[in-house]
């Protein structure tokens, strides 16, 4: 049975239609957010293309908005997308033979969404050919990434309309609450969560908004150590 | 509100070049090259140990109160999370907290 580029690509795009309804009102709310924090319509855009990743764009705005350094803002925004790391590397063995082209184009749209359905039909099908691989890639892409552009543009055009008494200050902790709750899915998860509100309530005097990054330093460690603790005593 | 003379564009760009990099990282180094295992087990807790910590304080003390503790947003922020871990979905916790929010701020004038 062979699946041919072009049939891998239509089940991209089978596959990754369901997430056009979570990533449609995550743009719709970033254009809505950044618009209502005085971000140009330009500006609000240039996010969401140049970046394409909400949660560290939602962490930008707000850091802009405490008034933290430049470097800072981009420091702990990035920090929320080293697990972008992570999906190359675990993606790197099936598509690392693509020419170089086809890896930075698959490197610019790889998003939560398309990088968890792509991980998961390479292990199904080890042995697809490397071009059947990355249609699919680009099949999963196609419903996602553009809504993304679509709705933040859609909310950007919105947002200037709204008047800004309307509590959007609390959009992005509602927005980050229901994007890590359904992450808790294991204990050192929940225990790495728990310890980076905690720490980022004890250093909250730290000067330029630093008690966030030594507080998800202190969570990565102890959640990391808790897996293997906890995996040590299962194990015995 | 972002306050005028905020550096926007560095942002913009050092975060699109940043992210960017992270991307491509291992892809363009082409090959079956793996993470060492501790690295990998740091990654899988970046953004849960990132994104607390930025919310946090917002929950507790938010700064459209000036600081004080408020009933309105700790229920929506209690709520989001709940229905977040109970229903694993994201968009229903966005909508329950943003109803519970909207509502009390309504009933509590």
């Amino acid at each position: 049975m062979s699946t041919t580029a072009k049939s891998a690509f239509w089940q991209g795009v089978r596959d990754g239609f369901p997430f056009m309804l979570v990533v449609a009102p995550f743009g719709l709310l970033f254009g809505v957010v950044g618009s209502e924090a005085g971000l140009s319509l330009l500006e609000v855009m240039s996010f969401s293309v140049l970046v394409i990743a909400g949660s560290a764009q939602f962490t930008a705005v707000q850091l802009m908005i405490e008034e933290a350094p430049t470097i800072i803002v981009v420091l702990t925004a990035l920090a929320v997308n080293l697990r972008m790391a992570m999906y190359s590397a675990s993606l790197a063995p099936h598509l690392g033979r693509a020419p170089i082209w086809q890896r930075a184009v698959i490197a610019y749209f790889m998003v939560d969404q398309t990088y968890a359905l792509s991980q998961t039909k390479y292990d199904e099908n080890p042995s697809w050919p490397i071009s059947t691989k990355v249609s699919y890639f680009i099949g999963a892409m196609a419903p996602v990434c553009p809504f993304w552009y679509i709705a933040t543009l859609l909310g950007a055009v919105i947002g200037s309309a709204i008047p800004p008494e309307y509590a959007l200050d609390f959009a992005i902790p509602i927005t980050f609450l229901a994007l890590v709750a359904p992450a808790l899915r294991t204990l050192p998860h929940v225990i790495a969560a728990f310890v980076s509100g905690v720490m980022a309530l004890v250093f909250i005097g730290l000067p330029f908004s630093l008690n966030i990054i030594v507080a998800a330093i202190i969570a990565m460690l102890v959640g990391a150590q808790a897996e293997v603790f906890l995996s040590k005593r299962t194990s015995t | 509100m972002i306050p005028d003379g905020t550096p926007i564009w560095p942002v913009i760009i050092l975060l699109g070049i940043g992210t960017f990099f992270f991307r491509f990282s291992f892809l363009a180094l082409v090959g079956e090259r793996e993470l060492p295992e501790w690295v990998l087990r740091h990654l899988r807790y970046t953004a849960v140990a990132v994104m607390p910590a930025l919310i946090t304080p917002l929950v507790f003390f938010p700064p459209a109160t000036n600081g004080e503790l408020d009933p309105a947003r700790l229920a929506a922020a209690a709520v989001t999370l709940g229905v977040g871990v109970t229903t694993k979905n994201v968009l229903w916790a966005v909508i329950s907290g943003a109803a519970t929010l909207y509502g009390l701020l309504w009933l509590l004038g």
